[in-house]
This record gives C-alpha cells, sequence and structure tokens, in this order.
C-alpha cells in the first residue's frame, strides 16, 4: 500500500500543473491590468478633463464659480462676477492686451482659459465647506491661477508693437517664466461672443491666431545663430580664423544672394560676419557644411521636433537632406528658403544663448491656489537640457553682443545695460522685397534677465524697426529691476 | 447631514470594500469550509456597509420612497440567497456565493443610479436566476449521465448561435438575441456553458488525434459563427476557453502553442478581411484622432475613468451617462468614475479571489470530465472580464462583452449565476466524494474495532 500511494501524490500533483500555470498567467495579466488601469487614471485626469468632448467640465462648472487668472504682480487678469440673480460674466479688465496670453472662454476656450482650465473650474476649498455650501445652494469658488505674466513688461510690449501685426514674446531666461506675449491682431475678450462671427469672417487678419507660438516666418538673419553655431561645431579650432571677403553677393550655380541693400563687407571675420549680418559670407559657409552634421544641429535645437510647451503652438520647420544642394544650403544658411521658426522657438534658443547653453522649460502658471489660499499646486522651473555647451553659448553671446556694439543692432548702444542679439529682415516677398523686420537678444548681457524676441510682418529692415521695440521692452524690465 | 453623507460615503464604501477583498483572499489560508467560516461572516457585514453606503448617497439624491423599499428588497433577496445556500447545501463553497451575491447586489445600486427601470428588471431576472440556481446543484449531484451528452451539447450550441446568424442575415444587422414572449435571449451568453461541457465531454476521455479532431472542428463550428455573427468578443472567449480546454486535457505545451498561434494568425486574417475589426484596433491605438466617430465611445470611458481619482467623485456626483451603452458594456467606467480606483481595484480583486478558487475547485477534481468543466468555466468567467474591463480602460481593444454581475441584461445576469450554481455543483460532487469517503472509512474503523 504504501509505495502506492507515495507514486499517486506525486502524479496528482503533476496533473495539475497545468491549471497552476493557467491560474498563475491570468492573475498576472490581472495584475498587468490593473497597473495599467490605476497609472492611466492617476496620470491623465488633468489631460482627460481639458478635453472639449469632457460633458464633466459642464458639470464642474456648474457647481464651481470659474477662477481667477492673476498677473505676476497680483492683477487680476480674468475674473469671473456674479450677479445678485446668479448670472455669471467673465471680465477682462485689461481688454485687448492679454488677449492671446489669457485668451477668452466663451465661444471655446483659448489661452490660459483653456491650458489652466482644469484649474479653474475645480474647487480646491475643504470639503466641510463644501458642504455648507452645497446646503445652502451657493456655488464653490473655483481655483485660482497666478501666472507669471508681468504687467508692465506686456503693456510695454503692446505698445511698442503699436499698429503692426506680428509678435513680441519675452521670458526669463534663467527659470522659463514667460513675461510677456503679445501677438497683433488682437481682440477684446470682453466681447468675444458678440464679435465672433466677424472675427471668423476675417480671414485675412488671423485676428484669433497666437503669432508668438503658432505663427510660422522665415527666420531671415536671426538663423545666423544657429549658422554661426554649425560652423564652429564644424570647425572647433580654426573657427576664429575664420575669414571671407565679401564682395555684396555670392553666385552658386543659378542661385545668387546678395548682401542687404546692396552692401559690401569687404574682409570679414566670423565675429563680424555675424554682427555685419553678411549674407554671402554665410552663405560661404553654408556651402561648405557637411549636410548630416547641420541636421544633427537643427535636431538639437528642436528644429522639426516637439517643443517643450504646454499651450498650443506649431512646429519650426527645416529638413536639411544628405543631396541638398549648394545653392539650397546658401539660401538655408541665412534663414530664407525653406525655412520657418515660431517666434516662441527662436526666444527659447536665444534663452539657452543666454543661460549657458541651458534651456528652462518656457511656463506661464506659477501656482494654483485654492480660495481660501491654499496652494493646491506649485510649478517650479524646470531644466529642459542643453542645446548647446556652455562654450559655445559663451562664443554666441559674445557675437551678440558684437551686433549691438558694433553691428546691426547698434540702436541698443550706449544704453544704462549692455544689450546683446541677433537682427533680421526675412523677406517673404522678393518680387516686392517686402521683409519682417526680426529681433532676438537678451540683457543685460552680463547677466542676462530678459530675452526678448520681436517680429514685426512686413515693415522692413530689423536693425531699423524691430530692435527700438525690443529696447523699450527692456527698459520696462530692466528698469523695473532696479 | 445630507450633504455629509454625500460627501463622505465614498471613503466609507472604498474601505469596507477593501476590508471584504481583503476577507477574500484570507479564506486562502485555511483548508476546509469550517475553518473559514468567521471569515464569511465578517464578509456578511462588510457585504451589508458596502451596499448601504452605496444606497444611501443613491436616495440622497433621489429622495423616493421606492427606492428604500427596493434597496429593502434587494438585501433580503441577497442574504436569503447566502442563508439558504448555506442551509440547502452545507457543503457549498461558500466565498463564491458571497462574492456572487456582493457583486449583484453593486450591480443593482449601480443600476438603481445609472436606470431605475433597468434596475427592477435586473432585480426580477436575478431573483429567479438564484431559484434557478438552487435546482442545479441537485440536478448535477444525483444525474450521473452528464458526461454521455457531448452530441446533444454540440447540437444546442451550434443550433442556437446558427439560428441567431440567420436571423441576424435576415434583418441585416448584428443581431445577437431571440425574442421569446416579450423576453429576449442572447444564446451566446448560456451556449458558453453548454460548449464548456460539451468540450469536457470529448476531452475527459483519453485524448486520441481522432478527439482531438472532432473537438477542435466543434469549436471551430461555434467560433466561426460568433466571429460571423459579428459577437467577436463571445469568439474570442469560445476560442480561449478551447485552447486552455485542450492543454489541461493534454498537458502538452505544442497545443497551446498551435492554438494561440493559430488564433493570432486568424485574428491578423479577420483584420484584413473585415472591416468593423479594422475600425476598432484603429478606435483602440489612437481613438483621439477619431473622437467624433469610431472613438467616440471609448474616449468616453476613458474621461469617465480619467474623472475618479482614487475614492471617485461619489455615487450621483459624475456624468456617467454621457458614456454609450453605459449600463452594459461601460459599466466599469462608470464605477471608476464614481467609486474610484480603489473600489474598482477591490472589484477586481473580487473577481480574481472567485476565480482562483473555482481553479483550486478544478484541481481539487479527481473526475476529468468535472475538473475540465470546471476549468472551462472558470476561464470563459475570468476572460470575460479581461475584456470587458480591459476595453473599456483601452488596455486591448473594445469588443463588447458585459461585466458578470454587475451589467444589466437578463442573459448576462442569468447565465453567469447558474454558472456558477454549476460550479457549486461540481465542487459538491467532490465533498460528497470526500464525505462519502470519510463515512468510510469511519465504518471501516468501527469495524476493526469490533
Amino acid at each position: 500500500m504504501l509505495p502506492k500511494k507515495q507514486s499517486r501524490k506525486p502524479k496528482k500533483k503533476k496533473r495539475n500543473r497545468e491549471i497552476t500555470q493557467v491560474t498563475v498567467s491570468f492573475v498576472a495579466l490581472f495584475l498587468a491590468m490593473m497597473g495599467y488601469f490605476t497609472v492611466y487614471a492617476m496620470t491623465h485626469e488633468e489631460e482627460l478633463m481639458n478635453n472639449n468632448y469632457n460633458t464633466r467640465q459642464q458639470l464642474l462648472s456648474a457647481r464651481n464659480v470659474r477662477g481667477t487668472i492673476y498677473a505676476a504682480g497680483g492683477e487680476a487678469l480674468a475674473e469671473t462676477r456674479e450677479e445678485a440673480d446668479g448670472t455669471e460674466t467673465r471680465v477682462y479688465p485689461y481688454d485687448n492686451l492679454f488677449s492671446h496670453a489669457v485668451g477668452y472662454a466663451d465661444k471655446g476656450k483659448s489661452g490660459l482659459e483653456a491650458q489652466a482650465n482644469y484649474y479653474l473650474i475645480q474647487s480646491s476649498i475643504p470639503t466641510l465647506n463644501k458642504i455648507r455650501g452645497g446646503n445652502s445652494g451657493d456655488k464653490n469658488p473655483g481655483d485660482d491661477v497666478y501666472t507669471t505674466l508681468d504687467v508692465e513688461i506686456q503693456e510695454a510690449a503692446e505698445r511698442a508693437l503699436g499698429v503692426y501685426h506680428g509678435a513680441i514674446i519675452a521670458l526669463d531666461p534663467r527659470t522659463g517664466e514667460i513675461l510677456a506675449m503679445v501677438s497683433k491682431p488682437d481682440f477684446d475678450p470682453n466681447r468675444i461672443a458678440a464679435e465672433w462671427e466677424d472675427i471668423l469672417a476675417d480671414e485675412e487678419n488671423g485676428t484669433l491666431l497666437n503669432r508668438t507660438t503658432q505663427g510660422l516666418y522665415p527666420p531671415g538673419s536671426t538663423f545666423k545663430i544657429v549658422t554661426a553655431l554649425e560652423y564652429i561645431r564644424e570647425n572647433p579650432g580654426t573657427y576664429a580664423d575664420y575669414r571671407y571677403t565679401c564682395g555684396g553677393s555670392i553666385k552658386e550655380g543659378d542661385d545668387v544672394i546678395n548682401c542687404y541693400h546692396g552692401s559690401k563687407h569687404g574682409q570679414v571675420s566670423l565675429q563680424t560676419s555675424f554682427a555685419k549680418s553678411c549674407n554671402t559670407s554665410f552663405a560661404n559657409m553654408g556651402m561648405g557644411f557637411d549636410r548630416m552634421k547641420f541636421a544633427d544641429t537643427l535636431d538639437s535645437l528642436l528644429f522639426n521636433q516637439e517643443l517643450p510647451l504646454s499651450c498650443v503652438y506649431n512646429r519650426s520647420k527645416l529638413e536639411i537632406q544628405e543631396n541638398d544642394s549648394n545653392g539650397e544650403m546658401m539660401q538655408n544658411a541665412i534663414g530664407q528658403g525653406r525655412t520657418q521658426i515660431t517666434p516662441i522657438h527662436l526666444a527659447m534658443i536665444t534663452a539657452s544663448v543666454a543661460n549657458g547653453g541651458i534651456l528652462m522649460k518656457p511656463y506661464m502658471i506659477r501656482r494654483v491656489e485654492s480660495a481660501d489660499g491654499t496652494v493646491v499646486r506649485e510649478f517650479s522651473p524646470e531644466t529642459y537640457g542643453e542645446l548647446m555647451t556652455a562654450q559655445e553659448a559663451d562664443i554666441l553671446a559674445e557675437y551678440m553682443k558684437a551686433v549691438v556694439e558694433s553691428g546691426t543692432g547698434t540702436k541698443l548702444s550706449g544704453l544704462p545695460y549692455t544689450a546683446a542679439g541677433k537682427t533680421g529682415s526675412a523677406e517673404f516677398n522678393t518680387q516686392k522685397g517686402e521683409s519682417h523686420a526680426w529681433f532676438t537678444g537678451f540683457a543685460p548681457a552680463e547677466d542676462p534677465q530678459i530675452v526678448v524676441t520681436v517680429i514685426i510682418e512686413g515693415a522692413g529692415s530689423g536693425g531699423d524697426y524691430a530692435v527700438p521695440m525690443a529696447r523699450r521692452v527692456f527698459d520696462a524690465c530692466l528698469k523695473e529691476a532696479e | 447631514m445630507a450633504g455629509y453623507i454625500t460627501e463622505f460615503s465614498k471613503y466609507f464604501i472604498a474601505l469596507f470594500a477593501s476590508f471584504y477583498t481583503y476577507e477574500c483572499f484570507a479564506v486562502f489560508r485555511y483548508e476546509t469550509e469550517r475553518e473559514r467560516s468567521g471569515i464569511y461572516i465578517r464578509q456578511y457585514v462588510f457585504m451589508f456597509l458596502v451596499h448601504l453606503s452605496c444606497f444611501l448617497p443613491i436616495y440622497i439624491k433621489t429622495g423616493k420612497l421606492e427606492y428604500i423599499f427596493f434597496f429593502i428588497f434587494q438585501q433580503i433577496a441577497l442574504y436569503t440567497t447566502t442563508v439558504l445556500y448555506h442551509l440547502i447545501y452545507p457543503q457549498a463553497n461558500r466565498l463564491i456565493i458571497n462574492n456572487m451575491c456582493f457583486l449583484t447586489g453593486i450591480g443593482f445600486l449601480i443600476l438603481t443610479r445609472l436606470a431605475y427601470k433597468r434596475a427592477v428588471r435586473q432585480f426580477v431576472i436575478a431573483v429567479c436566476s438564484f431559484v434557478i440556481a438552487f435546482l442545479i446543484p441537485m440536478l448535477i449531484t444525483r444525474v450521473r449521465k452528464w458526461r454521455d451528452l457531448t452530441w446533444i451539447y454540440g447540437a444546442v450550441g451550434i443550433l442556437s448561435l446558427g439560428g441567431v446568424l440567420i436571423m441576424g442575415a435576415v434583418t441585416h444587422g448584428a443581431k445577437l438575441s431571440f425574442t421569446v414572449l416579450g423576453l429576449s435571449f442572447q444564446p451566446s451568453e448560456f451556449v458558453k456553458i453548454v460548449f464548456v461541457c460539451m468540450l469536457a465531454a470529448i476531452l475527459c476521455r483519453p485524448v486520441t488525434l481522432w478527439s482531438l479532431t472532432i473537438s477542435a472542428a466543434a469549436a471551430g463550428v461555434h467560433v466561426v459563427i460568433l466571429a460571423l455573427s459579428r459577437d467577436l468578443g463571445s469568439a474570442l472567449i469560445y476560442f480561449v476557453a478551447y485552447v486552455v480546454m485542450v492543454y489541461v486535457a493534454t498537458g502538452k505545451k505544442r497545443y497551446l502553442l498551435a492554438g494561440l498561434l493559430g488564433g493570432g494568425g486568424a485574428a491578423y486574417l479577420s483584420y484584413r478581411i473585415f472591416s468593423h475589426v479594422q475600425v476598432r484596433v484603429q478606435a483602440w491605438l489612437d481613438p483621439w484622432s477619431v473622437i467624433d466617430k469610431e472613438g467616440y465611445q471609448i474616449t468616453q470611458s476613458l474621461f469617465a475613468i480619467g474623472s475618479g481619482g482614487l475614492f471617485g467623485l461619489g455615487l450621483c456626483q459624475g456624468s456617467p451617462g454621457s458614456i454609450p451603452f453605459v449600463t452594459t458594456d461601460f459599466i466599469f467606467s462608470a464605477i471608476a468614475e464614481e467609486l474610484g480606483i480603489l473600489f474598482s481595484l477591490c472589484l477586481i480583486l473580487i473577481y480574481i479571489s472567485c476565480f482562483v478558487m473555482i481553479m483550486q475547485i478544478a484541481m481539487s477534481m479527481r473526475d476529468e470530465f468535472y475538473r475540465l468543466t470546471a476549468v472551462g468555466l472558470g476561464i470563459t468567467y475570468i476572460f470575460q472580464i479581461f475584456l470587458t474591463i480591459g476595453g473599456g480602460i483601452k488596455f486591448i481593444p473594445l469588443t463588447g462583452v458585459t461585466l458578470p454581475f454587475i451589467s444589466y441584461g437578463g442573459s448576462s445576469v442569468l447565465s453567469t449565476i447558474v454558472m456558477f450554481a454549476v460550479l457549486q455543483g461540481i465542487y459538491l460532487t467532490g465533498g460528497r466524494h470526500h464525505a462519502a469517503k470519510k463515512a468510510v472509512a469511519k465504518t471501516e474503523k468501527k469495524e476493526k474495532k469490533s
């Protein structure tokens, strides 16, 4: 009897081995599913709530009064006022001033109203207060959003741009805080509902387009920051010895590149080419570039890629192929041809030059507070990464200083602070010779606190038009700092 | 007061549900039902507390007296079932009964919140199902011929599934149900059980190439009919049950591998051939790009899941009504929204504990027919849960099957309760066997003594 019993037991165990395997596999599958479920539900809350197809937004709006959006100095930029009869109006005390930065919350949502919607419609006051409010039939106060926007700098930028179409963006290169964001033409968010049809009918102006983040423009000579960086990367030991004699134009096959307004710069180094914005010299550099290395540099500067931004934006474009002709490379080198960039992207590249090569993620929401003053969320400056080495950034910063001291940006010299930057006049209509005026730069050069990028559509030369506007923004910021 | 209950009930629900869930797994520390009885008593208490804390906020929101009576009837029905089952079948597995009642009760409450009339219908059908469930174990333990009905199982399955397919073809739609006397039946729900019995009857005898071929042909016909009826979820469930049962019956990895490869090939082929399959895969990969059309259901489901947080918005505080088919295919999303992530995880764990218990029952069976039937039923049960929850949270593509015990649907509730009753019956055959053996041993001892 005994041996038989022993032999039976292991046999029975073996018999059920498959069932054990199947059971364990299914339990493992379920554990994986539970993990996925938990992580998905915990991490996508904000994104899902902000989707326009999510009707829960209306549910929260019915329960909570939309919170207030504040500027850095505590000024209300958008607030909801309740009448005695319960009707609510969203009020924008600065009218047109923040139309694109703050946006609107009627007829859909844009700007911060869209980006911070999740916080504005939530109410994080203590549960007991909510119950008390709920018992008396009152709505709960929504959470307030404190931004990095500075009213004075925004006003300076808005006045500087005046009647022109274009965009000005200002940010702090040390933190990534966006200080000002102006795009024109603009609108009055207080009257968005009334003017909605007219704005939509007017296809020509693109009033609702936030040009700072969505406007794609040829970068023109501001792109020479990128070209110069590529030249330094390809000739690390010898770039300082670069010499070229500018005769006012350069020809390669059928392609001719001229210097702006027919100027002849004579013999130039890399620094003087940059300061004087010598097209022919840069076209000359461009022809010699290793196409693939150039493509790598563009990658490292986030061309054709997602930008670390949480607002709506367009990607900058410049694809380099291995077999791109010399003619195409000449155009690329001076920021004409296929190249397209958004003002905020140019500001980000400039900010990394100003910040020793490190790009800080640009952001506008600094803090979310409940109505009783408890901090619900706080956003601290975040490093995106190194776009260029500290050494490369120093060289470019030096060149950008030279632009102001002795080049195309002299309208910024002789001020209480030293500025650095690069001008651009981007041709968009070769027949008529019309061009967008660009400037991107930072100040003070020795300890950068602000980056300003300006584009004025169809104005002409960057040095003449964009530089004085940037100066007014620098003034507003640095005067404030003193 | 009302405000406090509405706001805080969700924390109590999560708390009591986690106690209940803990007890579901504490059961496995003990070998016999006698040792486990303390656990089952505690489960009664937590079950009631969970149900009560779900009911209160719903009542406060609606304020209708009939809701109170409905709740009382529910509790009477559930507790009568657990207590009576235990009295009639003292050897029955009480974890399975308790979980069945816990989950059915949650179903009643969620449906009360979503669609009161449907909840009442569900209640009536569930009560009838419980009555039937009392009879089934008796039939299984007394009648010994179940293993010999192979051809009858096959004929019933193929005829009823085929009938639906033909009717569906006549009405030009994906029709999955018969309507008899104003009641609509979805045969694929019931045929599941018959299908498993058929396979078990074929495979419980020494497996030969011939019997394998027969089983493959029979299973293939079922699966193809379901696929042609566009009931992809059921087709998948049947298929997986078949593959697992063959593997358990033969113990040969190559059959498992062949089955999985064959299934993968068939899935790929149907993806290439049928546009409705492509649409579902597309809606799974990137629902956001087709949010207006094919991706609408799943994105609405994801909105619900994302809005609850750990404890949920509270019953009647969310808007699960925006999800299409919320009472059937997407009921888990409604639960996640209003009762939160913690409760949802508890729910999944309760389902898993049932599954583990079923598989343990299967392992304890000496009789190959019962062993295979228990495995097959366990797999159809757990795989269906995987399809519905996984589909609703975008873990896998949507197939549109119901969540056992909770989703609205007479066929679904009746078939799952019957399935559990069958498992109970199988468990009792083992129990009887065991008891009989003990009795024999006792008399032997006595004889020896004398």
